[in-house]
C-alpha cells in the first residue's frame, strides 16, 4: 500500500506540469511516437525532454522502447486509471455521507416547520 | 482533480444545515458510512477547536478522523483540516471546505475535499490540471484497445 501511494504521489506530481501534460496530450492522440517527434512543439532542448521523459517513465504514465538509436514513446493507461478510481473512491465516500447529512437536516426542518406551526 | 467537489441541494434552512456539520450531535448523524454506529463525536467548531469522529463500520472495523476548525462562518462556510487517525487509505492532511447559499426551498451545499494525500498532490492543484486528467482520460478511453 505504501508503494501505491508512492505511485500515487509520483502520478499527481507528473501532471502537476504544463509540459508534461502536453506530451500526454500528444501521446493520446496516436499510439506511439519517437522522442524527436514528440519534442517538436516545444521550445526545449532534447535533454530537458528526456527529463520529463524520465518523470512520465517513473510513474507509470509512459513506456520506452529503444530500437537502435530510436527510442519510441507509448502512453500506459492503466496508471491514469488507478489515479481516477482513486479520486472516484474519494467522491464516493463523501456522496454517500452527503445523502445522510441531507436526510437528517430535512427531518429537522421539518421538526421545527411543525413546532412552529403548533 | 486531486479533490473532489460535490453540490447539494437540501431542503432545510442554512442555519439547521450549518449546525448539522459543525456540531458534534450532528456530526454523529451523517459522518459515518455505512449503518453502523458512530462510536465518538467531539466538536468544537471555533477557529483552532478541534473535531474527533470515530465509527465501526458492519465489517467490524473501525475508523477515526479529526482535524481543526480553520474557517467558522456561520451559516455561510466551515473549513476543516481532514486526517485519518484509524483506517483509511489518506495517511496525509487534506481539507474539507462545505458552503452554504440560501436558495429557494433551503440550502445549496458545496462540499470539496482537497489537498488530498500529498504535497505533491497539492502541487498538481495549484499547477492546475483540474479538468486536465479528466480530458486526458477520456482521450485513454477513447484510445484503449478493444
Amino acid at each position: 500500500m505504501g508503494n501505491r501511494q508512492g505511485n500515487l504521489d509520483r502520478i499527481f506530481a507528473a501532471l502537476a506540469d504544463p509540459t508534461r501534460r502536453a506530451m500526454l496530450d500528444r501521446l493520446a492522440q496516436q499510439p506511439s511516437a519517437t522522442v524527436s517527434r514528440l519534442a517538436e512543439p516545444f521550445a526545449i532542448q532534447l535533454p530537458a525532454v528526456v527529463k520529463h521523459l524520465d518523470v512520465l517513465g517513473k510513474a507509470k504514465l509512459i513506456t520506452r522502447a529503444k530500437a537502435g538509436r530510436v527510442v519510441t514513446v507509448r502512453l500506459r493507461p492503466e496508471s491514469m486509471r488507478e489515479a481516477m478510481a482513486w479520486l472516484y473512491r474519494r467522491e464516493r465516500f463523501w456522496s454517500g455521507r452527503l445523502d445522510k447529512l441531507s436526510a437528517y437536516a430535512e427531518g429537522r426542518e421539518l421538526q421545527a416547520g411543525s413546532k412552529k406551526k403548533s | 482533480m486531486t479533490g473532489v467537489t460535490l453540490v447539494r441541494r437540501i431542503k432545510a434552512s442554512p442555519e439547521i444545515v450549518f449546525e448539522a456539520v459543525t456540531t458534534a450531535e450532528g456530526i454523529a448523524q451523517w459522518w459515518g458510512p455505512d449503518a453502523g454506529p458512530v462510536l465518538v463525536s467531539e466538536s468544537d467548531p471555533r477557529v483552532g477547536g478541534r473535531y474527533r469522529v470515530r465509527f465501526r463500520l458492519l465489517d467490524n472495523t473501525e475508523h477515526e478522523s479529526s482535524g481543526e476548525f480553520v474557517i467558522v462562518d456561520p451559516p455561510k462556510r466551515v473549513v476543516m483540516t481532514w486526517r485519518w487517525v484509524i483506517g483509511g487509505d489518506d495517511p496525509g492532511e487534506s481539507r474539507v471546505d462545505i458552503s452554504l447559499r440560501a436558495v429557494d426551498g433551503g440550502t445549496e451545499l458545496t462540499f470539496s475535499h482537497s489537498r488530498l494525500h500529498s504535497e505533491s498532490a497539492r502541487r498538481s492543484h495549484e499547477g492546475g490540471w483540474d479538468g486536465a486528467l479528466r480530458k486526458l482520460q477520456a482521450r485513454f478511453a477513447e484510445g484503449e484497445p478493444a
